[in-house]
Formats: structure tokens, sequence, C-alpha cells
């Protein structure tokens, strides 16, 4: 059997918008994966100290409040610069199709944009989390 | 024809319908709301407790006030049409606010950004990469006043969505207008000052609970002297059916918000009928149609009979429930994005036919970001075309006698009162949100609701069924990365411009204030005359209240 896969569900940033991050980890609880929920108005410090130190394979960062160019590379940067670049970052969120380009340059594996279902990403975190 | 009854329902039942169904059967074996209210094969007069007039719905403008606060509703004047907005600097937002008065909005609004709505100034730490982003960044009264340049506060009412910076930006909104030499008896508009609903859905506390409502009710005393026509409140449900909750949910968590509000103002020795009309009500419009009209219909009735049974207000004023109403968010699809307009004039509709007293369209790229300006002038005139040629607004409460929304507005009402009742078991809104009961129960809904929709219980056109290949939006407002620096260049000339010593003093006083009984507005008034920044108030209040933190 697979062992089983642990992620972070995190908000960076402000905004209190937390109905997407909180369906998300459920859904992937739901599928049998470990899920930490960070809560809101999390620092890219704080989520990155989190997801080394709970050990996950992936995270997943929510955010509408626009500051996404801003918060999702730098937690990929400090990542790297903790030793901790293997773990796989994906986002959502209120994010223009044209910003995506940008962010998978800077290190965003995917952006699930709203309307995105949980079948999807759950199926997208178990192709892409090596066994 | 004599009248039906129930035998006579069921021969139709058993006969015409059965006989029906059997050749061509039902899309679904059962049918229901949002707020799993079933929806029947027909509603009859028995549905609605018609007994020749129902005597439950009144007339309008009178109690229960189901049929509208009004006794003309839209025959008199339309409603309020008051575009969200606000997006970068003060000085792009003005210009936006001046364009919308141009095109015929009758009302402003303000999004502040959440810097300003949590209480940080553009060059705190915490405010990288959020300033200007979902609202206006305001970090002292420089920046009100450049907001609302050349717009007489005197004529324009103005809402404001913020919450627990809403006593620092209501006194700047009176210091700005003093200055256009309008006192502050003559301000019109509405702050939104929820605070409870920040804990359970919205997310933009500050203080712990307690601390919170205790700016909040400073806030009503304040205003019930010196700003009458102000609106101190504005008890939303928006968010929480923005988070997930039904339709039913959205009004009893509401309502449970707006008793704790009126609890907490009678404790502090405000009299019911001196408050209660200043406190407006903002709801959510969400696709299921008729649900919706109900539900605004059920919570104007539930309100009236708690301001008359349990706080046994005398004044007429006080039981009405008047509200500002938003189309779905939520609702709105990344996918075929022009379809959002069909689905905002739909939810607009509603809230039309539900009474509201005023209305925020929203625009159909805001799956993607705050909208352009193409796309709020299409929303706005989405109302417009409401008001003028859809011919609803000649009629009063038109759907009223519906035995469908009759029905509705019943069953609502009965599923949000056994809500109420249970919130008060638990010891009160205040209580039951620090038990995590509301927040739960919203998850649970949003969750329910996600799985409907990945069920193909629910159908979104253009996510689970009838996709097509996306035509990219074009023009998505972008806030430039530089509004960031400008604003912090602005805030460091205010910093060298002003009197330190005097903000010095005033922040001091403040803490005074705050440390004892002392009303907070005056301090916190002449903290921003002395133009203290936002931050430097907020921290001055959190040094004596401390914070708040998630549980």
């Amino acid at each position: 059997m697979a062992r089983t896969i642990r992620a972070l569900i995190a908000k960076p940033g402000l905004d209190g918008h937390d109905r997407g991050a909180k369906v998300i980890a459920r859904a992937l609880r739901d599928a049998g994966m470990e899920v930490i929920y960070t809560g809101i108005r999390q620092t890219p410090e704080q989520i990155v100290s989190a997801a080394i130190q709970e050990g996950v394979d992936i995270i997943g960062l929510s955010i509408l409040s626009g500051a996404h160019n801003r918060l999702f590379p730098k937690i990929v940067q400090l990542l790297r610069e903790k030793g901790a670049g293997d773990i796989l970052v994906f986002g959502g969120g209120i994010i223009p199709v044209d910003d995506i380009p940008g962010l998978k340059e800077a290190g965003i594996k995917e952006i699930f944009l709203p309307g995105s279902s949980t079948e999807d990403i759950i199926r997208y975190i178990r192709e892409i989390v090596p066994a | 024809m004599p009248n039906l009854t129930p035998e006579e329902l069921g021969r139709w039942q058993e006969t015409t319908l059965k006989k029906s169904v059997s050749k061509s059967p039902a899309r679904q074996p059962y049918f229901e709301t949002t707020s799993h209210i079933e929806l029947k094969d027909i509603f009859t007069p028995m549905d609605a407790g018609d007994d020749g007039y129902m005597p439950d719905i009144g007339l309008p403008g009178e109690f229960p006030f189901t049929r509208g606060v009004q006794p003309t509703m839209y025959r008199g004047r339309f409603w309020t049409m008051r575009q969200y907005a606000g997006f970068a600097t003060a000085e792009e937002t003005n210009q936006r606010y001046r364009y919308l008065l141009q095109q015929g909005q009758t009302g402003l609004s303000v999004a502040f950004d959440l810097p300003t709505q949590i209480g940080y100034d553009s060059d705190h730490p915490l405010s990288d990469g959020e300033v200007g982003k979902v609202g206006v960044a305001i970090d002292s009264l420089k920046d009100m006043e450049i907001l609302f340049d050349s717009i007489p506060l005197d004529k324009v009412s103005t809402s404001m969505t913020i919450n627990s910076t809403a006593a620092i930006l209501l006194a700047m909104y009176i210091a700005v207008a003093e200055k256009q030499g309008v006192k502050s008896d003559m301000l019109q508009g509405t702050i939104q000052n929820d605070v409870l609903k920040e804990y359970s859905a919205r997310g933009t506390y500050i203080f712990p609970p307690q601390e919170s409502m205790r700016i909040v009710t400073d806030i009503f005393a304040y205003c019930k002297d010196f700003v009458p026509k102000w609106n101190s409140i504005s008890v939303s449900g928006y968010h929480m059916r923005e988070a997930g909750s039904t339709a039913v949910q959205e009004v009893a968590f509401t309502l449970a918000d707006g008793i704790a509000y009126l609890e907490a103002a009678i404790k502090k020795g405000l009299d019911v009928d001196s408050i209660a009309s200043r406190i407006s009500f903002f709801f959510c419009s969400h696709n299921n149609f008729l649900e919706e009209v109900a539900k605004f219909r059920a919570a104007r009735r539930i309100w009236a009979k708690i301001m008359k049974e349990r706080f046994h207000a005398k004044k007429d004023s006080s039981y009405m429930l008047r509200f500002h109403t938003q189309t779905a968010g939520c609702t709105l699809t990344a996918q075929q994005p022009e379809n959002n307009v069909v689905r905002v004039a739909l939810q607009a509709l509603a809230a039309v036919l539900g009474g509201t007293q005023s209305l925020h369209t929203n625009s159909r790229d805001e799956a993607y970001a705050l909208p352009n300006q193409d796309s709020v002038t299409i929303a706005l005139r989405t109302q417009q075309i409401i008001a003028y040629e859809s011919g609803v607004t000649d009629l009063t409460d038109p759907l009223g006698g519906s035995y469908a929304v009759e029905a509705l507005t019943n069953e609502i009402e009965k599923k949000a009162e056994e809500y109420i009742n249970k919130i008060d078991e638990m010891g009160g809104a205040i209580k039951a949100i620090a038990a995590g009961y509301i927040q739960k129960e919203i998850a649970d809904s949003a969750y329910q609701y996600q799985k409907d929709i990945e069920s193909n219980k629910q159908i979104i056109v253009g996510i689970n069924r009838f996709q097509s290949a996306d035509v990219p939006l074009k023009d998505v407002l972008r806030i430039k990365p530089e509004v960031e620096d400008y604003q912090k260049q602005k805030l460091a000339r205010v910093k060298a411009d002003r009197n330190d010593a005097r903000v010095m003093e005033t922040l001091v006083a403040l803490k005074k204030a705050a440390q004892g009984t002392d009303n907070l507005m005056p301090s916190i008034l002449d903290a921003v005359k002395a133009y203290a920044t936002l931050g430097e108030i907020s921290d001055a209040l959190r040094e004596v209240f401390g914070e708040y933190t998630q549980q």
C-alpha cells in the first residue's frame, strides 16, 4: 500500500476567505491524506516553518486578495533557502490567468482557479507526489 | 370552482400527476432548495397557510413588514444603487467614484484594502503585497481627504465596509466632512461595524470579542448623539453565505448576531428605540431565485417579531429590517465569464422582489480580479434595467400571495427560528461563535455544496455541464506593484509634516480612555485630526485590548 500523503493547506496574506481552503483540506482528508490546515493570516515564514516541522510532501496555498504574485514565490524561495525545496507547492484562488505563467516560473507547480473540482486536485496531488 | 380541499389535492396527485410521472418521470426524485426545504409538486393555499388573506404577512409598511418596510416601496423611489468600489490609492478610487456618480449611481460604497481593515499601515511588514489590492489603502486622514475630494458629503450617502477599524474610519469621515464645512449630524451612510461575523466568517478581526463589542457599542452611542442619520452597524449575513452557509443559516446567524448587538447596547444603558432604527442589515442574493425572495421576506418578519416580542421596542421604525444586498460573489464562474452577467441579473431581480433598500451587483470578471470599469458599468446598468424597464418596480411585493413564495417564507422563518432558539440555548451568538458552532455549520454546508456540484446533483452551467472552450477575459484590472511604494512615500510625508508631540498626546489620551470606560470615539477623532495613522491608533488599542487569534 502506498504511504500516506501529508499536505499542508495554508492561507498566506491577510484575506479571511477560507471557504476554499477548508473545503480542500476536508476533501483531501476524506481522500485519505493527512492534512494540516494553518488557519488564516499566515506569513510565508510561518507557512514554511510549519511545512518543515510537519514534514509535509506538498503545500496548497489559497489566496483571494491578489497578493499571490508577492507571496507565493516568496514561500517557494524560503523553502529552497531552508533546504526544503523538495516540498511541492500548488495554489488556488482569485488569480488572473495572465499571472499563472509567472507563478509557475517561480516554482509553483499548478494553479487551480474557481470551479476546480476537489477530485481533480486529489488526482493531481497523487500524480505529482513521489510514491 | 369550490375551495381546494386536501381530498381534492389528493385526487389530483393520485390521478393526473401520477399518470404524468409514470410516463415521464421528474428530472430528480426529490426537489429542494439550498436550505433543504422540500419543494412539493405544487404549492397551494394550504401550504401558504392561506386563510383568506394570509394573516401573517400583513401589509407593506406595517408590522410584521413581510411585504416591505415602506407602503409604496419602489413606486416611491428606487433602491439605492450602490456599487462597492475601491482599489489601489485614494487618488485612483476618487476617480472611480466620480465616474460612478456621473453614471447615475446614487450612493458610494467604499472597499478598503486588508491592511486598512486589520489596522496596519502600508509600511507594516504584514502589509507586504496587500496594499491597495482588495480596496483602497487608507493610512491617515490625508488619504481620506483625497478619497472624497470634490464629492460633497452632505449630498451623497456613503457605505463603508469596515469593521475592526470602523471607529477610526468613521472618525476620518467626520473629520473630512468638517473640512468641507459639513456637520456630522448631516452625514448619511453606513459603517459595517459588524465584528461578530468577522470571527465566524470574514476574518478581519483584531481585538478579542469582548473588547470589540465595547468599540461597537461606543460607536452606537456616539452616532446616536452626533451622527444621528448614520447607520451605525450593518449586521451582515453576506459573508457567512459566501463562506458557504445556506439561506436559512444566513438569516438565522445574522439575526442572532443582531440580537447580540442589541443586548450589548442595552447592557451599556442605551434605549432600544433610540438605536434600533440605526441598525441595518446586509444580505446576499444567491442563485435559487424564489428561495432568495422568500428569505428576504422571512428575515423582515422574524426581525419585526424579535424587536417587538423580545426587546419590547415601541416605535414602528424599530421593527423594520432595512437591508443592503449584494449578489453572490461565490456564484461567479471563471469559466465562460460572460454568463455571470445573467446570474447577476437574476440575483439582483430576486433582491428587488425581496424588497432591498440598496443593492450592489457584482461584475462578470470577479472570479479573476477586481472588476474593470466596463464590467462595473454593465453591473450598474443591470440594476438600471431592472429599475426602469422590467416593470417589477411598479408593484409592491409583487410575489406576495404566491403560494410557493409564502410557503417558502413560512418555512425559512420556521427553520431560522429553530437555529436562533438553539443559539439562545448556547447563551447567544458570542458564545456560539466562541464554541465554533456557527463556523462548523457554515463549513459543513460549504462542503456539502461542493460535493453536490461534484456529484452533479447541483448543475453549474459551464462548470459541470455545458462546458466550452474558454475565451479568456480581456483587460482584467491589475493593481500596479508601484502602489505600495507610492503609498509608503505618502505616509512618510504625512509623518514628516505633522506635529508628533500632538500625535503622542492624542494616543496617550486614547489609551487612557481604552483602559477606562469613556466612549472611545472622541479620543479617536482627536488622534485622527492630529494625523495619527490608522496603524498607530490600532496599535494603541492593541496595547490595551490585546489581540484575538483564531481558535
